[in-house]
């Protein structure tokens, strides 16, 4: 077996294991070797499936090449390597070395041929990338993690549940597309919607990658929701039901975004959204359609990185990212202030960054389809991504009403992986000719038409105009601290209080019957008692007379009951 | 981690310190929002969908949109703010 019939996935797992026995600089240059070594690996690659194994009488595929495999291989990678820079000035090899096997066992996921190994990867992303949540180092942080174990283990239990009644049915573990009226399918959609953070089972996504470390929100914001809208896109691409649970997604996390406080919690509402966009992509499973996805989550895991990576900066240096006690940071941190806001102009969609030629493909290919409400939500949500993550991200960290903090600008190691993003998605925006090359289908799609731009920019404009009228008359809501409940409020606050109610009612039900009970039982003891004392009904002596009287009474009961029944 | 210090004093005062610059900003959104309805009216637009051919349409769209989300947003936070302990004693 040569290296290109083995899983890149493997490279960086097995790899990651040395990094905790490396020590100081030979240490970091194998931090940023590793990730080169993987993409040497991946353009080794080429089409086909490989590494087969047989194990129990199941055919296992470890290693499928095709063009959905290899985009999200790539930009994994990529996203490892970012990531790997950003955490050089990190002296503990903890986080690291989970970041890299949680990053392989991402990679291992998207080559997976079968659902048992989809199923493995799967679980090991979960189980790797919860030590990056604790590395937050709180108690909230650990509490979040554990929630967060627990509803990713889930969805790893439903896709092996549905790759059990998949194999029964059909003998095969083959993973093609699934559909909802396949067997199994439907535990498959729930547990690929569990990892895509869906509306009402998504506040994992918000509850847990604030929590995480500044290096491991880098690492977790590419590889976990991505790996599912991989899944979703080779088993669900054309169900339906995906544009008004994606629809549904773009909207609702930026209502939420625009009052919370914790600017890494808006990132995470932020991409909630985005991958709203993707879904709506697979749902519509046009060839446009589901190149706008795939090339939608190469850009987003960019800018979403340079994002997360500007407020981990301030995170590291100012020790907070509530929007509350931030601002005027751009005297203090220049170069994070530029990073910052090119990943805003990418997310929000600006013509020249990477959210737009990749994002565009989506909502042309929602308009075509003449899906409109879709179409009419979608560029809400655009308008509203820029509301938050374009304007209020830089304005409240970084502008907006000086808070007095002063702090050194970022780590170098911190600027030269923000500088890598920024160039990415300038790079992308200005030619996106490599990436659409590299998309699963043939590209028939002009970003840079007059009215796709013109369009683009009037909606940012004037949204602009709506956030400077807002403040001009103050009434945008001012950051304040606070936390916003979600969802998950009724599994942290609801159901463990009714729970509580629950049981004290029974108990106390419980404590009346007894007593009840109790003191008819004592009125019975008594009632025994007292007819079994000296003089009681049933022990004292009877006069001889009353016996042979209540003897004669029985015979004459027993001639009557005789002459009736004759 | 390095702690911030706070040293407001004997800092030169930078260009958007200055409240004038500020107000300049915010001019220039609204002229560049003028600028774009104009350019409508120059290039030759091809729409995927009949709202598009609307004057403006995109620009009215993104501006109500907002101002609808913040004002929405506001409500929301009334119901379900709450102080930011608030998990640590459930």
């Amino acid at each position: 077996m040569t290296i290109t019939e083995l899983s890149p996935g493997l490279t960086l797992i097995v790899g990651s294991l040395l990094i905790p026995l490396l020590r100081g600089r030979a240490r970091s240059v194998y931090l940023v070797l590793l990730p080169l070594l993987g993409l040497v690996h991946l353009a080794q690659l080429s089409t086909g499936e490989f590494g087969v194994l047989h194990f129990l009488g199941l055919q296992l595929v470890t290693l499928r090449v095709d063009r959905w495999s290899m985009l999200f291989g790539w930009i994994f990678m990529i996203a490892a390597l970012i990531s790997a820079i950003y955490a050089l000035h990190l002296r503990t090899a903890l986080q690291t070395t989970a970041g890299f096997a949680y990053a392989g066992s991402a990679i291992g996921a998207v080559f997976a041929g079968d659902l048992m190994t989809l199923f493995i990867f799967w679980e090991l992303t979960a189980v790797t990338s919860v030590l990056l949540v604790w590395a937050g180092g709180t108690a909230s942080a650990y509490r979040a993690g554990m929630r967060y174990l627990i509803v990713q283990i889930t969805s790893g239990m439903l896709l092996f549940f549905g790759a059990v009644i998949q194999f029964k049915a059909t003998g095969s573990l083959a993973f093609d597309h699934i559909g909802l009226d396949a067997p199994g399918g439907w535990l498959f959609f729930i547990a690929f919607g569990i990892k895509c953070a869906f509306p009402l089972l998504h506040t994992w996504l918000q509850d847990a990658y604030p929590e995480a470390s500044e290096v491991g929100t880098v690492f977790l914001s590419a590889f976990t929701t991505k790996l599912a809208i991989y899944a979703l896109a080779r088993g669900f691409s054309g169900t339906e039901l995906l544009i008004p649970i994606g629809a549904i997604m773009t909207a609702f996390p930026i209502f939420f975004a625009v009052i919370e406080n914790d600017l890494r919690k808006v990132l995470a509402y932020s991409l909630n959204n985005q991958l709203g966009f993707m879904v709506v992509g697979i749902g519509i499973g046009t060839e446009l359609s589901l190149n706008g996805t795939a090339a939608h989550a190469f850009t987003h895991i960019i800018y979403k990185a340079l994002l997360f990576m500007s407020m981990g900066a301030v995170l590291y240096r100012v020790g907070t990212v509530k929007g509350s006690e931030l601002g005027g940071l751009y005297k203090s941190m220049p170069l994070t202030t530029v990073f910052c806001i090119i990943g805003a102009a990418s997310i929000s969609g600006f013509p020249l960054f990477s959210g737009f030629v990749s994002k565009s493909m989506i909502l042309s290919a929602a308009g075509q389809g003449a899906y409109l409400i879709t179409w009419v939500t979608l560029l809400f949500a655009s308008a509203g991504v820029f509301h938050h993550s374009g304007i209020k991200i830089p304005y409240f960290g970084f502008f907006g009403h000086d808070s007095g903090k002063r702090c050194k600008e970022a780590p170098v190691n911190m600027l030269v992986a923000m500088g890598i993003a920024a160039i990415l998605c300038v790079g992308i925006g200005v030619m996106p000719g490599p990436l659409y090359a590299m998309l699963p289908y043939p590209v028939v799609f002009e970003p840079y038409t007059a009215s796709h731009v013109l369009g683009q920019l009037q909606l940012l404009m004037f949204s602009a105009l709506a956030f400077s009228i807002l403040m001009w008359t103050r009434i945008y809501p001012p950051e304040l601290r606070a936390v916003n409940l979600d969802v998950d409020w009724l599994w942290r606050v609801a159901f463990p209080s009714a729970w509580r109610y629950g049981v004290g009612l029974w108990e106390s039900l419980l404590a009346s019957a007894a007593s009840v009970l109790a003191a008819k039982s004592a009125n019975i003891c008594s009632l025994v008692a007292r007819h079994r004392q000296a003089d009681g009904l049933l022990i004292r002596s009877w006069p001889t007379r009353s016996m042979a009287m209540w003897v004669m009474v029985m015979l004459l009961a027993y001639l009557l009951v005789y002459y009736i029944g004759k | 981690m390095n702690r911030p210090r706070n040293h407001r004093h004997a800092e030169a005062r930078r260009w958007l310190d200055y409240p004038e610059n500020v107000r300049k900003i915010y001019f220039s959104v609204w002229i560049g929002c003028a600028i774009l309805l104009l350019l409508e009216l120059m290039i030759d637009k091809h729409a995927e969908t009949t709202a598009e051919h609307w004057f403006g349409f995109h620009g009215f769209f993104g501006l109500i949109a907002c101002i609808a989300l913040v004002l929405a947003a506001k409500l929301l936070r009334r119901i379900i703010s709450r102080p930011e302990n608030y998990y640590d004693h459930h």
